[in-house]
């Protein structure tokens, strides 16, 4: 038996013994413990040192609210898990536990010495602070030395390291009935509601157990109540789940510890659980919180809220301490120090901070138990270090001042501020409060709109009497208040000085208050500090409360795992990948692939793996591409182009349709025909590309590009149904019916011929630019006769699922030939030696198409289309816009840089203003120099002119040309 | 691809066989007709879905109501070309689109009592039978996917996720039904 | 996460499966050649961005594909009504300041 476990008594069950270490003690406990009642049954207090001030910290509460008993769970394997607060781990068989914010230990820890200049760590501190002092050094240095050391001291846990080795699981949950908290409000509620079967009731508490205090007071009742609502298949129970966020239309986010985690067999198993319920109505009955009250050095370890005190003795059997006093302002602490009393323990007396309690029928039932009660006193100060080890008490005169007035001898103290309804969740879902005088509290008042959420219970306020104290604010010390250490806010180390410091200073709404002090700010949200900051601000302030206003509750109540958030998304599943029905192919020929979108595309393909990693680098890169781009130019090159946006746009209206969408005539197309096409915005500039092609006089197959095919998809149907509704058409997105297939290269036709049937592949019958359906090697096909790189080539459109066996055999034929695949970048070197524009790429959201030279696709009697009236502005029309051109280095060998400005002088100073930019460039295989496009104001007009690239350490000259590099009159399309 | 890749007790994923798959878009109009030549009356109420006889077997039909003018029509994959030419010849005189998507998308069954309860793992609908009553038919979404579900019986689901997509489906789900086990 | 009524399913459904798609009731102006710069750029680049009620175009992207137009409280994020495209703004969805001071909400 642990040295403060009472003999008997309690939820814990002693024939359990648990083994746990504490900052690498061995200690023990029984099942049913959290760490913080086994860490008192071995008579541990000392558990943390606080954030800004490394004092000694111990446990203050027994549930979500305690503020100093965070601590550090490690479970092994990288498994770790900061700031957890003791009160809320359940204890379990080798539990690893550490404290926090200490070095190199909890009893001795040099960052106490910042208690020792606290004077100059008071409110509004880092503002103030980081700054930084010129005696100092100035900012600089000030940022470099002083500053990341003072951070260091200032904190909580520290993050793990590692990727996070623990699996997330997530549900989305709706019922009729939510109610958050499972006290005797909530399961009374829960049991109500759920007698109609057709009534889904989601329970959910933060504890382990149901029941809340009535574990403490009635536990037979509690179990009785859970068990009736277990029974019922309509009620979900949901143990170990907070309630953490209360959003619009009755949406609550609840997180859910998953059992315990060591006991867990299968670590791929998840450890928590993100609940998104949306429910009916949501009943918070989450209860409410014991207030500390602020006295000076009211935060050493021993001192406690009264209530935790009768938890943990009436709950989980342990004794917080054997020499108690007790201050309190609230008839609550009375049953504390009766059972503690009963339980073997001496309450040496009970401080009052009311005068009039001391002839009260509860008070005399204290004195009557020979516990002295001493009415309108309170405490002025305590000794002791690592653990409380006396109180100085002090008279209230009827001033408000308070005087010396003896002491006690103590190892622990216990206090009560009163009760404080829990009604973060209300306030996050913006529901108005209303100040209750007689609590010291807000209280709900009208949900917000849209909401139907009901709070019921201590929460809303009904408390029974001995609950009830409207005792707010610090109590009164002698001598200068400035002086003494009275902590509001235990876990940001905000005093109730640094609270009238901020005032005096100025600031006076709570919401200026709370970021220059900090007060209730991070994972505290204001639990236990709020009311008491509320009350010594009225007080300097001379304003009431509900004057001051209070802070809005942020989401999370108590603090989340960012795993929760990120669930399963991450690895694998962070995001869709797209592979192409060819991908493995590609990867097996050693392919290297980039992303597009969320698709994987083969860049190009490495025939041998490289032996080492200097020819993995650029230069396999540069040599692969020239060799793909070689075999394309003279025998053949299969290409990957389905992921390549298709659109099927059928109906009467198609061709109208399509005639108003791009700027091309395609009333004009003949069936079996295509043509190249340009979509703009209604700005006028280039958005998408792709070839429009007519498979009937109402049916149409549109590409677009790969990563535009759900925006130009989206758009499309925002014009058919809200522009042109009238419009008898429809579209249909084939993007993943169709693989494609882009041969292209002289031999194009000599490796399809005789696989295809139904169409007569004569130059004549079927010239560039057409279209047709028939099949190839057995299955359906659409087959164009297009051309990306300037040579004879073919799209095969094939079903999907059919499409790997026939490029197999298209690139076992190319080989014969002396060709083979090649990737986006040959693709990309291929079309720039034509002067083909990449969507994206050459244009930047800013460009027409007569910018880049394809003023010729627009139908010029059109009436209208999408971008027409955008490019009659001014400024689209007006001389000496970017034009698309060609560049070739004076020096032919260079290859230039992508986004490379360009100047008409040599000697360009910095800030001269720049003609235009390099879009596109590369080293032309065909040609044996680099090539590259760009885009230069009033470019067409300089083609023959020698311009300038400023570089880093050089300035290249380059020359302009037309930029089509390779076959200007077309000859190699026709094979 | 699936088969005992979801697989418990209380649910079980499977791959649909190869199918033929049409989108059809038609005025209301043209209902009757289609229905006729479809040989299976297209549902009229929006996000119905309806069906007859037994999946990728001769003669099997299913048609699903997705948007206002849009449905879906699946049938055995032999038998696509010739409900396509039978419901072009009906439609002649309407204007309508009917455009094969079979290679589109891929098909699953979902099926076990715990089938809507592993769905909610990503998708956020309410799949109380009052509110998802078998018969519904709708697109929504699986985490990061979009997809489409078709309730045929309480604890039977048809699903049809796109093509390229439908690898990050069944892996979602295996990963999720690890929180059913 | 909001709940959104798709006046074509008839159903709240969850906010993911809808995308946002601009203000609502903002005519193409035209013919082309009969269009002022000025109302032009108003067309394209001239937006009201009010505290409370505003006319949104939205759609159901991932369920019946439909666009439709919602009116939405920017301070309080409650969408007011939803309706189909083509359908006027509808009386009661009109921005409280212009109602009569006892039946604003
Ligand atoms: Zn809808």
């Amino acid at each position: 038996m642990t040295a403060f476990r009472s003999p008997a008594g309690g939820r814990i069950d002693r024939s359990k013994p648990i083994r746990f270490t504490f900052d690498g003690r061995q200690m023990h406990g029984h099942a049913g413990d959290t760490l913080a009642s086994a860490l008192l049954a071995n008579g541990v207090h000392l558990v943390g040192r606080s954030f800004k001030y490394h004092r000694p910290r111990g446990i203050v509460s027994a549930g979500a609210e305690e503020p100093n008993a965070l601590v550090t769970i490690d479970r092994g394997g990288g498994r770790e898990t900061p700031n957890l607060r003791a009160t809320q781990v359940e204890l379990h068989e080798g539990l690893v536990a550490r404290s926090q914010n200490r070095f190199p230990g909890l009893r001795f820890d040099i960052g106490g010495i910042n208690n020792a200049f606290s004077r100059f760590l008071g409110a509004g501190f880092y503002y103030k602070t980081f700054m930084g002092p010129r005696a100092l050094g100035g900012t600089k240095l000030w940022a470099r030395l002083f500053e990341p050391a003072i951070r260091r001291a200032a904190g909580l846990g520290r993050a793990p390291a590692g990727p996070d080795p623990d699996c997330y699981a997530n549900r989305f949950a709706h019922c009729e009935v939510l109610v958050i908290g499972g006290g005797e409000a909530g399961l009374a509620e829960a049991l109500r509601r759920s007698e109609d079967p057709a009534c889904r009731v989601i329970l959910c508490d933060e504890q382990a157990e149901f029941g809340g205090w009535m574990l403490v007071e009635a536990p037979e009742r509690a179990d009785e109540m859970v068990e009736a609502l277990s029974a019922r298949p309509n009620v979900t129970l949901l143990p170990r789940s907070q309630a953490f966020g209360a959003y619009a239309q009755n949406f609550v986010a609840i997180a859910q510890q998953l059992a315990d985690p060591l006991a867990l067999s299968d670590p791929e198993l998840p450890r928590e659980r993100l609940w998104q319920v949306r429910a009916g109505e949501v009943v918070l009955a989450s209860g409410a919180i014991e207030r500390p009250l602020v006295f000076p050095d009211n935060d050493r370890p021993g001192i406690l809220l009264a209530g935790a005190a009768e938890t943990y003795l009436r709950r989980y059997g342990v004794l917080p301490g054997r020499k108690i006093a007790i201050l309190t302002a609230c008839d609550t602490a009375y049953g504390a120090a009766f059972a503690l009393q009963d339980a073997g323990a001496e309450i040496v007396a009970i401080a009052e901070t009311r005068t009039a309690q001391g002839a009260s029928e509860i008070a005399a039932r204290a004195v009557a138990r020979g516990i002295p009660v001493l009415p309108g006193m309170t405490i002025v100060g305590t000794t002791g270090h690592l653990r409380v080890s006396g109180v100085q008490l002090g008279r209230i005169r009827p001033d408000g001042a308070a005087e010396p007035s003896g002491g006690f001898t103590a190892d622990t103290v216990l206090m009560s501020g009163g009760w404080t309804p829990s009604i973060h969740l209300f306030s996050q879902t913006k529901g108005k409060l209303r100040w209750e005088e007689g609590l010291g509290a807000y209280l709900p008042a009208t949900p917000a709109p849209g909401q139907t959420i009901r709070v019921i219970g201590a929460a809303a306020g009904e408390m029974p009497p001995e609950m009830r104290s409207p005792a707010i604010g610090a109590l009164p010390a002698p001598g200068s208040p400035d002086k003494v250490k009275a902590f509001v806010d235990f876990q940001n180390d905000v005093t109730a000085r640094d609270l009238r410091l901020a005032t005096r200073e100025g600031f006076r709404a709570i919401e200026h208050v709370k970021r220059y002090t900090t007060t209730g700010m991070a994972t505290d949200q204001g639990k236990t500090s709020n009311l008491n900051a509320l009350g010594i601000i009225a007080a300097e302030t001379g304003r009431s409360v509900p004057e001051i206003g209070l802070t809005t509750f942020r989401a999370p109540y108590t603090p989340v795992t960012f795993g929760l958030f990120a669930g399963q998304a991450r690895g694998d599943l962070f995001d869709p990948v797209r592979r192409t029905p060819m991908h493995d192919w590609a990867e097996r020929n050693g392919a290297v692939f980039e992303d597009v979108g969320a698709w994987k595309r083969a860049h190009y393909f490495l025939p041998r793996r490289p032996v080492d990693a200097a020819a993995s680098g650029h230069a396999a890169m540069h040599e692969a591409v020239q060799a793909e781009c070689r075999k394309v130019r003279e025998a053949v090159g299969l290409f990957d182009a389905s992921t390549l946006g298709k659109i099927e746009v059928v109906g009467p209206d198609a061709a109208e349709f399509l005639e108003r969408a791009y700027v091309n005539p395609v009333r004009s197309l003949a069936v079996g025909r295509c043509r190249y096409a340009l979509l703009l915005n209604e700005a006028g500039f280039i958005i998408d590309d792709g070839i429009i092609a007519r498979l009937a006089e109402d049916r149409f197959h549109v590409t677009t590009t790969t990563s535009g095919a759900a925006r130009v998809f989206g758009m499309f149907e925002d014009y058919l149904q809200t522009e042109w509704p009238d419009l008898k058409v429809w579209q249909t997105s084939v993007t993943e019916h169709w693989a494609v297939m882009a041969v292209q290269g002289p031999r194009a036709r000599d490796i399809i011929a005789d696989l295809v049937e139904g169409i007569d592949l004569s130059n004549a019958a079927f010239p560039h630019m057409a279209v047709r359906e028939g099949r190839i090697a057995g299955m359906p096909c659409r087959l164009f006769r297009v051309s990306f790189t300037g040579e004879l080539g073919y799209e095969i459109n094939v079903p999907a699922g059919l499409a790997l066996p026939l490029w197999e055999r298209l690139a076992e034929r190319a080989a014969e030939f002396g060709g083979g695949p090649y990737g986006t970048e040959a693709m990309h070197v291929l079309r720039a030696e034509k002067g083909h524009i990449i969507v994206g790429q050459d244009t930047d959201g800013t460009m027409t198409p007569d910018d880049m030279g394809l003023g010729w696709a627009i139908g010029k009697k059109k009436p209208d289309f999408i971008g027409k009236r955008g490019l009659m502005r001014p400024d689209l029309v007006a001389p000496g816009r970017k034009q698309l051109v060609g560049l070739v280095a004076e020096d032919r060998s260079r290859v230039l840089e992508e986004g490379a400005q360009i100047v008409p002088d040599s000697l360009a100073p910095a800030g001269t203003h720049a003609l235009g930019h390099v879009t596109s460039a590369y080293f032309s295989a065909a040609l044996g120099h680099g090539i590259a496009l760009a885009v230069v104001e009033d470019g067409r007009n300089r083609v023959g002119q020698v311009l300038h690239i400023p570089m880093e350490r050089e300035t290249i000259a380059v020359r302009v040309v037309e930029p089509v590099f390779l076959d200007p009159e077309g000859t190699r399309l026709h094979g | 691809m699936v088969d005992g890749f979801v697989d418990t007790p209380r649910f079980r994923l499977i791959e649909a066989p190869p199918l033929a798959r049409f989108v059809l878009r038609a005025p209301d109009a043209a209902l009757k007709a289609a229905g006729k030549a479809y040989g299976l009356a297209l549902p009229e109420g929006l996000n119905q879905g309806a069906s007859h006889g037994e999946r990728g077997k001769p003669g099997a039909r299913v048609a699903l109501h997705l948007g206002p003018d849009e449905w879906w029509l699946i049938v055995p994959e032999a038998e696509g070309p010739e409900v396509a030419a039978a419901l072009e010849a009906a439609l002649a005189s309407h204007p309508h689109s009917l455009v094969e998507v079979s290679h589109r998308q891929v098909g699953f069954v979902l099926e076990g009592e715990g089938a809507a309860a592993l769905l909610n793992a990503g998708c956020p609908l309410d799949f109380s039978e009052q509110a998802f009553p078998p018969g519904m038919a709708t697109r929504s979404l699986f985490h990061r996917v979009g997809l489409m579900i078709w309730r045929m019986a309480p604890g039977l689901f048809r699903l049809e996720i796109d093509r390229t997509l439908a690898p990050y489906f069944v892996t979602a789900l295996a990963e999720a039904a690890k929180d059913h086990s | 996460m909001l709940l959104i009524r798709c006046p074509w399913c008839g159903m709240d459904r969850p906010e993911i499966e809808f995308r946002h798609a601009g203000a609502a009731h903002i005519t193409r102006p035209g013919p082309p050649d009969r269009v002022s710069d000025e109302e032009w750029a108003a067309f394209l680049y001239l937006r009201d961005n009010p505290k409370g009620r505003v006319a949104e175009r939205w759609r159901h992207v991932h369920g019946c594909g439909r666009f439709f137009n919602a009116v939405r409280d920017t301070v309080t994020d409650v969408f007011v009504v939803t309706y189909r495209a083509g359908e006027p703004r509808p009386p009661e969805s009109a921005p409280p300041e212009t109602l009569p001071p006892e039946t604003r909400p």
